[in-house]
């Protein structure tokens, strides 16, 4: 019996070294999704890439702690302080939505952790001051996007553009962007409209930008909500070209506009026109084994916002083994490093393009970070 | 501004002002005759249009297994009622058809091509799987408290209405979707394009209400459900059973939702969470109304989809809060005329 007795004593011993060993040399990386609410399509795919990120960084074991906000802001907000207070995590990826990472800033700066944004706007990394300083975002900025279309504008003629946005920061983000640009060329904006997400016609700001015939529509919103106004102007008889934004880039736009959005042109990264890329961009290689790994486990491909977030892990994996040197994980000397070497990132291939950060840059793209796209025979085809 | 645009923009406003005043005359309905403000109506357009839209998409409708599970939990309910009150287990007859019903129905779903059935046999399909849920839901969370204070009643069905939003993400996916139009034919009367899926919402509304009135002034059953919204309890003396006419308030709100969703669907791209902002201008209709008038609430409701395809013309980025600011002009002059809201505690 006591012999017995030993014997539990010791392998609970044991089992319990076992547990607490790794511990010592653990990183904890906080992943906040919007994988339920109206932004689920968004972070969905963002929560499912968590599950593909390696355990392990050079001998740092890795815990992501992977929390939910019901796309609701203020919850945002109530994970991140969890995430910083409670499990002390070294850095946060995410918020999924534009409005959640805009109310987590000044909490990230307030705890000094660097956090890595997949969201759509670049109002989180611009203009660049204190607190954005400890922000990275792993889409590309409006602006590269935007430079990308309205030069085509240039190119193909097109003198006047009307904008419908979201009612929301990305839409606001938009047409300020897109506004100076188009000054900056000598195109004409000659209306510009607001929709909510949730909005079942759109026809009345539809109707008003018909009202003064432009040649181009732009269109900025992101999911599935970019569909509706084009269909709308398709219906009304609108002729001239339409624009998207990377908003737009994901497999649904082409399933609910069917042949009304033929002939479509965006900006975005490779990801929807992988094949067609040439094999000598550096992106084309991490995308594909993204690609793959991501199918592998569920079975369909992954919308680009997934991506968004295992470029964000890229990111960490290339910093963590520098911020090293300067402490342990867990501690703010570490998390201090780690921004730092987030933003001394140089030439990093990821799934989206290359990143190559600076002090005033925390998007890091250039050119290579988005191709120009357009809807053909319902499929996405490169723009030649 | 010419004649164009305000005909286009008056039958954009129309063709939204009709599923309003459905939804606003439903809600009217349901309040009338159970006290309970049905804020999950609008779950029922959704639920109607994306399991149409999954049909035709050819993925299996996994909506009917909620129903499944509803159904086994409503009779459960009424196997236990029975059994607290005369100690024998037993199954009812009609427990068990209803019990059988969403299994034949999943094996009926199983077993046809969905995706190539005609139109109107989908919707009927659809019909078929979300009516049920009406009464179901009245049993189950309904009728346990039936006598208690509106407040509550109106606490379940926010509860009810975040529970279903969350599994209409589960069931349909956080993808919107869209079904193919019943009829695609353009019609041009003089300069304007008359769409045709926009009329037959028209008249499918119009049918309705027609329909409304005739069963609420004709038959046996109509009356006994207006005159449990007109004395409840004088109602009950006359042996009019208060659970049967929740039952039927719920089934009409269930059959009246889907047949909205199934009618706007191919106007619109619907998510798993837009059913609550379509619901809420219906309401609003019914406020209008004073929850007690069913053609001023009809009026306002189609007031409110005019107001709010103008507003998007004009100012669209404040349309939302406009047709929102409309109410409280409406609840002040309603509490000036002191207009006094049937409430029997």
């Amino acid at each position: 019996m006591l012999w017995k007795n030993n014997l539990t004593a010791f392998m609970l011993l044991v089992g319990s070294a076992a547990f607490t060993l790794p511990a010592f040399a653990q990183l904890k990386i906080g992943v906040i999704t919007s994988s339920s609410g109206p932004s689920a399509l968004v972070g969905i795919p963002q929560k499912n890439t968590v599950a593909l990120l390696p355990k392990k960084i050079g001998d740092l074991s890795v815990d992501y702690i992977s929390l939910d906000d019901a796309s609701d802001p203020t919850a945002s907000v109530t994970d991140f302080k969890k995430l910083i207070e409670e499990d002390k995590v070294d850095a946060v990826i995410g918020p999924s939505g534009s409005p959640n990472a805009m109310g987590v800033i000044q909490f990230a700066a307030e705890s000094g952790t660097p956090m890595l944004a997949p969201v759509g706007t670049a109002a989180v990394v611009l203009p660049m001051n204190e607190q954005r300083k400890w922000v990275f975002k792993t889409t590309q900025n409006d602006d590269l996007i935007a430079r990308a279309l309205v030069e085509y504008m240039v190119k193909t003629n097109v003198k006047t553009v009307g904008f419908i946005g979201l009612n929301d920061p990305f839409g606001e983000n938009w047409l300020r962007v897109f506004s100076a640009l188009a000054k900056e060329h000598g195109i004409q904006i000659t209306d510009s409209e607001r929709y909510q997400r949730a909005d079942s016609s759109v026809t009345g700001q539809a109707l008003k930008l018909l009202g003064a015939n432009p040649d181009a529509i732009l269109i900025a919103a992101p999911g599935g909500a970019s569909v509706l106004p084009e269909t709308t102007l398709y219906d009304l008889g609108y002729k001239g070209k339409f624009y998207q934004t990377h908003g737009a880039a994901l497999p649904d736009f082409i399933k609910l506009g069917g042949k009304k959005v033929e002939g479509t042109i965006l900006a975005a990264s490779l990801m929807l026109v992988l094949p067609e890329m040439p094999d000598s961009n550096p992106s084309k290689k991490v995308a594909n084994d993204y690609v793959d790994a991501y199918q592998k486990l569920y079975g369909v491909k992954p919308a680009t916002f997934g991506a968004n977030v295992y470029d964000a892990d890229l990111l960490l994996r290339h910093a963590v083994p520098i911020a090293e040197k300067a402490g342990k994980p867990g501690t703010p000397a570490f998390r201090s490093a780690l921004r730092n070497a987030l933003e001394g990132t140089h030439d990093l291939v990821g799934t989206q393009g290359v990143y190559n950060m600076t002090a005033a840059d925390h998007s890091g793209f250039d050119d290579r970070g988005r191709v120009l796209i357009t809807v053909k025979d319902g499929n996405w085809t490169r723009v030649k | 501004m010419n004649t164009q645009i305000v005909l286009i923009l008056a039958q954009d406003g129309i063709t939204n002002g009709a599923i309003y005043a459905l939804l606003a005359l439903s809600i009217l309905m349901v309040f009338s005759i159970t006290r309970v403000l049905f804020i999950p109506q609008g779950e029922f357009v959704v639920y109607g249009a994306l399991t149409m839209a999954a049909m035709q998409a050819g993925k299996p409708v996994r909506v009917v297994w909620l129903l499944a599970a509803f159904t086994v939990a409503a009779v459960l309910c009424d196997v236990w009622v029975r059994y607290r009150r005369n100690g024998r287990l037993r199954l009812t007859l009609a427990g068990s058809c209803t019990l059988l019903y969403p299994f034949v129905l999943a094996l009926l779903l199983n077993r046809l091509p969905l995706a190539q059935l005609p139109m109107p046999t989908q919707a009927l399909l659809t019909l078929a799987i979300m009516v049920p849920f009406g009464p179901h839901m009245y049993r189950l969370f309904y009728q346990p408290i039936a006598e208690a204070s509106v407040l509550v009643l109106m606490i379940v069905s926010i509860a009810l209405h975040m529970a279903l939003v969350g599994l209409g993400l589960f069931i349909f996916g956080p993808e919107g979707a869209r079904t193919t139009p019943f009829i695609d034919y353009p019609l041009h009367v003089g300069a304007i394009n008359l769409n045709s899926q926009a009329l037959l919402i028209m008249l499918t509304s119009v049918l309705l209400i027609v329909a409304m009135h005739q069963l609420f002034e004709r038959t046996v059953y109509g009356k006994a459900l207006r005159a449990v919204a007109f004395n409840r309890l004088g109602a009950r003396l006359m042996g009019i059973s208060p659970v049967l006419t929740g039952k039927a308030a719920f089934s009409v709100a269930a059959l009246i939702g889907t047949l909205s969703g199934i009618a706007i669907a191919p106007l619109t791209t619907l998510y798993f969470d837009s059913g609550f902002l379509i619901s809420l201008k219906g309401f609003v209709g019914a406020i209008i109304g004073g929850l007690i008038s069913y053609p001023i609430a009809a009026a306002g409701a189609v007031a409110v989809g005019l107001i709010e395809a103008f507003s998007a013309f004009w100012a669209s980025a404040y349309k939302e809060i406009i047709v929102f600011t409309l109410i409280i002009p409406v609840l002040l002059w309603r509490s000036v005329k002191h207009y006094p809201i049937e409430e029997e505690e």
